[in-house]
């Protein structure tokens, strides 16, 4: 399933399909399929080693939260394939990207593409903030800054028991706010958990604007280096920079790789709405048909007919 | 004389654990408060040192058990709810991980006050879906708890007592049952956990009084067999009266009062315990006083709820058990 198409092709088609979804809804997740569309198209194109699907190409609908009544809970891991020793693992730290998770599913031939329509609908498993149960998720990550524990619960066990397989974690910047990050990085190279990577959307935008402007960070490549991870900051457009990242020897500590990113790549109309770019809703019939026109153009397709 | 055991916990964990590759000693800095020092030194393969840091640690345990593991947490339980509820609720208890959350010092068996005193843990817990909730009231029950949590497909929350624990039962907590302490037929006097120490002193002279008491001991407060609670309250005259080192809100109290309400069950009921309100630092014998969860304080809850004054008095109730809060069996002042 691997390298039929390249990661950049990978990575437009995901943009495309985002794009299209946000016009037909009149708004969505746009600027993070500009950040991110790149990374995720490198991990599952390239990076990831996963096995085949073990969930029906097209969703299932909501089945119920763990219970105990509900033995036949499962989460939607199986789009990422078995939970096997040899295989990777990745949590979608920001479940706010979910909708560009399921892009990336789609574009590498994981999902149907009838399962990008139960997006936010009710009673499907596709929800707009990606649960356990939701394609490719195998925990909630919805409350920021939690994902990286996780990671590293599982690769710290993982290790353990000599699997091979890495557990990955996709990140997003705004999280270096939440202390919890920060125990996860001291606790991962404390416990030299080095089966652990992480990379990182480094857009500088988060829910009420740009971060400056929110609560500033500083330097976060030597945050993380201070707190024991081997961490390395890249061009995040440039796949040819992932594949050199991950190169990066780190016997010990996890990896953390630092993309740069634009919050409007490849859709430059979108500067318009800076700095509130976290969830794009169209304020008018205008702006939408604009963008629409714009963003078409960028991406090398038709405009959206969303009148219907 | 009743038996004093030192330090049930420290022998029951590494007796249950050791030799166990799914099960992980997670410890937050009190790894000798919480009694696994011992367990750490010489089972180190086993033992996982996460630090002064909850949230990391809550999610982390989730991660672990996402891997397979039964990560049993030791830290205060104040610790393991307060801080990190929100990691307790996304990465232990929705995906019913195999946590098995032992909470020292509950309520007001600490002297360190409103910071260390988990008094609303139990109200907390029960409202958390997929959660088990154990309470132990005696050393028999600290050495069974290992068992009785690990035995739960899902995640635990254990109130341990540490340090010296008086034996009160013969047999081991098997979850999910009520210990039936006595038979009476005029008041049902429901407890868990310290307090039933207490009930158990003012047994002789409610009987000299005259009172039939019937008790009963809670060691599983989630889940709850609701039904044999109520054929107990069936076999009484009077009416119920509960006693626990917790707010009276969401806890054993108010169990009770929602079990005798859905059954439309027509007896008065009187809950004894932290009445809306945070405790201070002191010994527990003094605490118990002061707040009313000592044995003095349920015999004048069944006055008031008799009608009757039984001229019962401190020297009338049997002789309480003087802890050192200093004592070589506490692992330190706190």
């Amino acid at each position: 399933m691997r390298n039929e198409r390249t990661t950049e092709e990978v990575a437009l088609g995901i943009r495309r399909r985002v794009f299209e979804h946000s016009m037909r809804n009149n708004g969505g997740y746009l600027s993070q399929a500009c950040s991110a569309g790149e990374q995720l198209a490198w991990l599952y194109n390239e990076e990831l080693k996963l096995g085949a699907p073990t969930l029906p190409m097209i969703p299932k609908p909501f089945e119920g939260v763990p219970s105990p009544s509900n033995p036949d809970y499962h989460t939607g891991a199986g789009y990422n394939g078995p939970a096997a020793p040899e295989f990777d693992r990745l949590f979608i730290a920001p479940a706010h990207y979910a909708l560009v998770a399921y892009a990336t599913l789609i574009e590498v031939g994981r999902m149907a593409p009838e399962g990008l329509e139960m997006f936010n609908k009710d009673g499907s498993s596709v929800e707009m903030i990606g649960a356990e149960h939701s394609p490719g998720m195998e925990v909630h990550n919805g409350t920021l800054g939690i994902g990286l524990s996780t990671g590293a619960g599982l690769a710290w066990g993982r290790k353990r028991r000599g699997e091979p397989g890495r557990t990955w974690v996709f990140m997003s910047d705004g999280e270096v706010q939440e202390g919890q990050t920060w125990e996860a990085v001291q606790a991962a190279a404390f416990h030299g958990i080095d089966n652990l990577y992480a990379i990182m959307d480094v857009n500088d935008q988060q829910c009420d604007g740009a971060m400056s402007s929110v609560m500033e960070v500083g330097d976060i490549k030597t945050k993380f280096r201070t707190f024991g991870a081997v961490c390395v900051e890249i061009d995040g457009h440039d796949v040819q920079a992932m594949r050199d990242a991950v190169a990066e020897p780190h016997e010990g500590r996890p990896l953390i790789i630092l993309a740069r990113t634009s919050p409007y790549r490849t859709m430059p109309i979108l500067e318009e709405r800076f700095p509130r770019l976290h969830y794009v809703r169209f304020k008018s019939e205008d702006e939408r048909a604009r963008m629409n026109v714009s963003i078409a153009a960028d991406l090398g397709v038709e405009p959206v007919d969303y009148s219907h | 004389m009743m038996e004093m055991v030192s330090r049930p916990y420290a022998r029951a964990f590494e007796a249950f654990a050791a030799g166990n590759p799914d099960i992980l000693c997670l410890s937050a800095d009190l790894t000798s408060s919480c009694e696994v020092d011992g367990f750490r030194d010489r089972h180190p393969d086993q033992f996982l040192s996460l630090g002064m840091a909850e949230q990391n640690m809550m999610s982390f345990a989730g991660g672990l058990g996402l891997a397979g593991y039964r990560p049993f947490i030791h830290t205060f339980g104040v610790f393991m709810y307060r801080r990190p509820y929100d990691q307790l609720m996304a990465s232990i208890a929705y995906p019913r991980r195999k946590v098995r959350l032992m909470g020292f010092l509950p309520g007001v068996t600490t002297p360190g006050g409103m910071t260390h005193q988990s008094i609303e843990d139990i109200s907390v817990m029960r409202s958390i879906p997929n959660m088990t909730i154990l309470e132990t009231g005696d050393a028999t029950e600290v050495e069974s708890i290992c068992e009785a949590a690990d035995s739960i497909d899902g995640p635990v929350w254990c109130r341990v007592l540490r340090g010296s624990v008086p034996r009160l039962f013969d047999t081991p907590i098997r979850v999910g049952e009520m210990r039936e302490l006595s038979s009476g037929d005029d008041i049902l006097v429901v407890t868990s956990g310290i307090c039933t120490e207490e009930a158990m002193r003012a047994r002789s002279a409610l009987a000299r009084a005259g009172l039939s008491i019937r008790h009963l001991h809670l060691h599983t407060i989630k889940p709850f067999d609701a039904q044999a609670l109520l054929d107990h309250i069936g076999s009484v005259r009077h009416g119920v009266i509960t006693l626990e080192n917790h707010v009276t809100e969401g806890g054993v109290g108010s169990l009770v009062a929602e079990t005798m309400a859905d059954a439309g069950a027509g007896k008065r009921l009187i809950r004894l315990g932290l009445k809306d309100t945070y405790a201070h630092g002191g010994s527990r014998a003094y605490l118990m006083r002061h707040y009313g969860l000592d044995a003095l304080a349920l015999v004048e809850g069944i006055e008031d709820l008799t009608g009757q004054a039984f001229g019962i008095t401190e020297g009338d109730l049997d002789a309480a058990r003087v802890d050192d809060v200093h004592s070589l069996v506490k692992a330190e002042a706190l």
